[in-house]
């Protein structure tokens, strides 16, 4: 195993044992430190509340959404790879892989002996099922345009599976972690998510959409060093003082989402606040076909005219960071730290806006809490600090419902959330990409494009870094996404839950893989 | 008493008649709404393809109509669809726990509403204008006034994170009734408190009105107690309105609490009820909405019944 917790020769906890006296040291020491040191134990209910949960979930992997029923697939199944606390790919059901000179072909090797909860051996077959369920025309799964570029999966043997793409992705194996992509038993050639089966550490109970999901441990599970838990319970609470609450009073163990203003009382409460800086972030997104968006001046003066750092420390009570303009974040492996942090300047913004030929500008941005929680009042702040360049943004409060259907991508200046991607090209391809389904701001910049398809293919690192730095900058200073601020993943536990030193930044609850990595201690 | 009998049958007949138009209406309203079942679900992560091939999947691409009148024809033979969100699970499946989750929490608000405010409602009558009457009565107007979850998150500060009872009424499999009963007690209490003032007010009012006639002064001349005044002579006429206001809070109980369960997070009707709503899953709204409207036609149509019997003249009306 590669991703477990490590653990000094010397057990802490036998140390701690034998004399009393060291407790006190232990109050000395970091409350991070000594968890790191501690080592994982087995048993317990773990209880985690969710600020998600909808009575229309599904078991259907295509269809998931948010991180209730996230953290639900990572828990019962297990994927081929799987992203590590330290943002590097690691190996699951795909023991190893490797790829063709021009990274198109890809060929993974399954691992003996994992079976799925109904004591059937994992083979190719199940891979191949497994993903075609999001393939196809008319597939119907979100993770369609994720796996579009596959042209061919074939068996070769029980044990290995080839992938041939239309074109070289040097970072394929990243997609496979996805969490659209659980592995699950074929039938005669597809999956039947229905039946809750799976190869993941824990097996499903029972699970009620909107209310909850329980699992009990898979004593067959080929990981013995992970999953530590006897049971665990997922619960929807959506109402955040609901969720509070419900830590306060001992009715869960984690809660994911707390509400960020209060979230002080929630620590004198007892809760421990775990924050990780990730992928997820905030944009405001222009649509570029259309005036006055359509000038990059306009884009520029509106990208200098907004406060940053007023966002986060107000929107986001300080628990983010500010955003440069481009989609990549801090965690990332090729993120540009080399760019220059854009900040606040209300001189260069009219200097935009005078280059564009404008004395003054006026625009509307829709926003709506459904965008991200605060995104109402993210646009009066941006409206106020633009005011000081002379563009007036009208703050336009949109229905939560059916924002995502009748207000993004068809109003022209939209708040938008992103949960980010693990890579570089992941990011661009579904966002940026001329002609990508999701591509909000309607962008398309020959020379990114240029660079996008040649940096998936390409092997060499160094290259690689040098293409993708050159993108950022691209989107950063032409791009049609102002992007302000970049949400940290936070939570609470209460104080026996025990995470390892490395928390997973790729999404919230340590990568959705709590249930497996954490433990009480 | 036959007339009675006929007054049910006619009644009923037009609750159904109403139940059809409420169908109607409901699917009317949820076509108006902006996007529909496949755009909801996929949320930010639709594209046309995807949407496309849901709607042909589940028939959303046909006339509205059509679908009405598809669904209509199921009902009409007992078959309530399936959910659009949980492929293959029938609605009816979806709905009987939350269905008997909110009557057991309707059932137990109701059992400590109703009896705790006719007895003050009588009480209050027979002491008005006292001291107790303002204090009953500012009270009871206090609770109603407040926010339910504004009642709620108070209950909570003060019962759940002293540690008296859980702040999450969720029921764990297989609980006995006294476990049921102690877990759901805040929600039930916060419910209580919300219900009573309306019915302890209509109660008051009802007897105090009657006070006033004739009869009444009658049975006071002839030196009869007041509490034998209002319990034996005036509280019989008042049962008609009182059983009114008790009818119009039970169904409010039963459809009216959505905000209680999200925040003791009970899985209730009333949430599914807003999440189908939010995610268009049309056969789940609209059987709910039945139930719901079913329930006021019923309940009312109990207070009627009530209202006639404890009343001769009403009785025996030809």
């Amino acid at each position: 195993m590669t991703n477990r917790p490590r653990t000094p020769g010397i057990t802490r906890r036998g140390l701690m044992k034998s004399a009393g006296a060291i407790g006190a040291a232990g109050l000395i020491l970091p409350a991070s430190y000594r968890k790191a040191m501690a080592e994982p134990k087995r048993g317990g209910t773990f209880r985690i509340g969710f600020g998600h949960g909808n009575t229309t979930d599904s078991l259907n992997p295509a269809l998931w959404d948010q991180a209730f029923v996230q953290v639900l697939g990572n828990t019962m199944h297990n994927y081929l790879t799987v992203i590590g606390p330290d943002g590097q790919l690691q190996p699951e059901l795909a023991e190893s892989w490797e790829a063709s000179s021009d990274a198109a072909t890809w060929t993974f090797k399954l691992r003996e002996g994992v079976t799925f909860h109904n004591g059937k051996d994992v083979v190719a077959e199940d891979v191949i099922a497994s993903l075609n369920h999001h393939r196809g025309e008319d597939s119907a799964s979100a993770a369609a345009p994720i796996v579009e570029a596959i042209t061919d999966i074939r068996a070769d043997g029980d044990k290995v599976v080839v992938i041939t793409l239309e074109a070289g992705d040097a970072d394929f194996p990243f997609i496979l972690s996805d969490y659209h992509l659980p592995i699950l038993p074929a039938e005669d050639g597809r999956i039947d998510y229905t039946k809750g089966i799976g190869c993941g550490g824990y097996i499903l109970e029972s699970f009620e959409p909107g209310v909850d999901a329980h699992f009990t441990r898979n004593p067959d599970y080929w990981k013995s060093d992970h999953a530590h838990f006897d049971r665990v319970e997922l619960y929807a609470i959506l109402d955040s003082a609901a969720r509070q609450n419900a830590l306060i009073t001992g009715e869960v163990d984690v809660i994911d989402r707390p509400d960020l203003n209060t979230i002080h009382m929630l620590e004198r409460a007892g809760a421990n606040i775990i924050s990780v800086s990730g992928t997820q972030h905030y944009t405001f997104v222009m649509d570029s076909r259309v005036a006055p968006f359509s000038d990059n001046n306009v884009r520029m003066a509106l990208k200098y005219g907004i406060n940053r750092q007023q966002l986060v420390d107000t929107v986001l009570s300080g628990f983010g960071v500010v955003g440069n303009d481009h989609p990549i974040g801090r965690s990332n492996r090729f993120h540009a730290d080399e760019l220059e942090q854009r900040e606040f300047d209300p001189d260069r913004a009219r200097y935009h806006l005078q280059q564009a030929g404008m004395d003054s500008l006026s625009v509307d941005l829709s926003a709506s809490d459904a965008a991200f929680s605060g995104a109402v009042d993210a646009a009066v702040l941006f409206s106020e600090s633009a005011a000081q360049a002379g563009i007036t943004v009208n703050p336009v409060r949109e229905p939560s419902d059916g924002y995502w259907s009748n207000v993004w991508m068809v109003k022209p200046f939209t708040a938008v959330y992103w949960g980010g991607r693990p890579t570089e090209d992941w990011m661009f391809s579904t966002a940026y990409a001329a002609g990508a389904p999701w591509n909000d701001g309607f962008w398309e910049h020959d020379r990114f494009m240029e660079l996008l398809r040649a940096a998936r293919s390409e092997l060499d690192e160094d290259l690689r870094r040098e293409m993708y730095v050159e993108m950022q900058q691209i989107v950063r200073d032409e791009g049609s996404n102002i992007i302000p601020m970049f949400s940290n993943y936070v939570m609470a536990t209460a104080d026996n839950v025990m995470t390892p030193e490395q928390i997973g930044s790729n999404t919230t609850l340590d990568g959705v893989r709590a249930t497996e990595r954490w433990w009480f201690a | 008493m036959a007339h009675v009998w006929r007054m049910i049958a006619q009644r009923l007949a037009f609750g159904l008649v109403t139940l059809f138009v409420v169908s109607i209406i409901i699917f009317g309203a949820t076509e108006l709404l902006p996007g529909d079942f496949a755009q909801a679900v996929l949320g930010q992560a639709a594209t046309p393809e995807a949407v496309a091939t849901i709607r042909r999947e589940l028939g959303l691409d046909r006339p509205w109509a059509v679908r009405y009148f598809d669904w209509l024809f199921g009902v009409l033979q007992g078959d309530f669809g399936t959910s659009l969100a949980q492929r293959g699970r029938p609605v009816t499946d979806m709905i009987l726990s939350r269905l008997g989750n909110t009557f057991f929490l309707a059932i137990y608000a109701a059992a400590m509403a109703v009896p705790l405010a006719l007895t003050l409602g009588v009480l209050v009558a027979l002491w008005r204008n006292s001291l107790f009457d303002r204090i009953a009565n500012s009270t009871a107007l206090s609770a109603i006034s407040f926010p339910e979850f504004f009642v709620a998150y108070i209950l909570i500060f003060v019962l759940a994170q002293s540690g008296y009872f859980p702040s999450m009424a969720r029921m764990p499999a297989g609980a006995d009734l006294g476990e049921k009963l102690y877990r759901a007690f805040l929600p039930a209490l916060t419910l209580t408190l919300v219900v009573t003032a309306h019915m302890m007010r209509m109660t008051r009012a009802a007897i105090i009105n009657l006070l006033a006639s004739p009869y009444i002064e009658m049975a006071r001349l002839k030196g009869m107690r007041p509490s034998r005044v209002i319990i034996r002579h005036a509280l019989p006429n008042a049962i008609a309105p009182i059983a009114n206001v008790v009818a119009i809070n039970l169904a409010y109980l039963i459809t009216g609490v959505v905000v209680v369960e999200v925040v003791f997070v009970y899985p209730g009707l009333g949430q599914l009820m807003v999440d189908s709503v939010s995610r268009r899953d049309i056969p789940v709204v609209q059987a709910i909405a039945l139930i719901f409207a079913a329930a006021y036609v019923l309940l009312n149509l109990t207070a009627d019944v009530i209202s006639t019997l404890s009343n001769p003249r009403l009785m025996h009306r030809t």
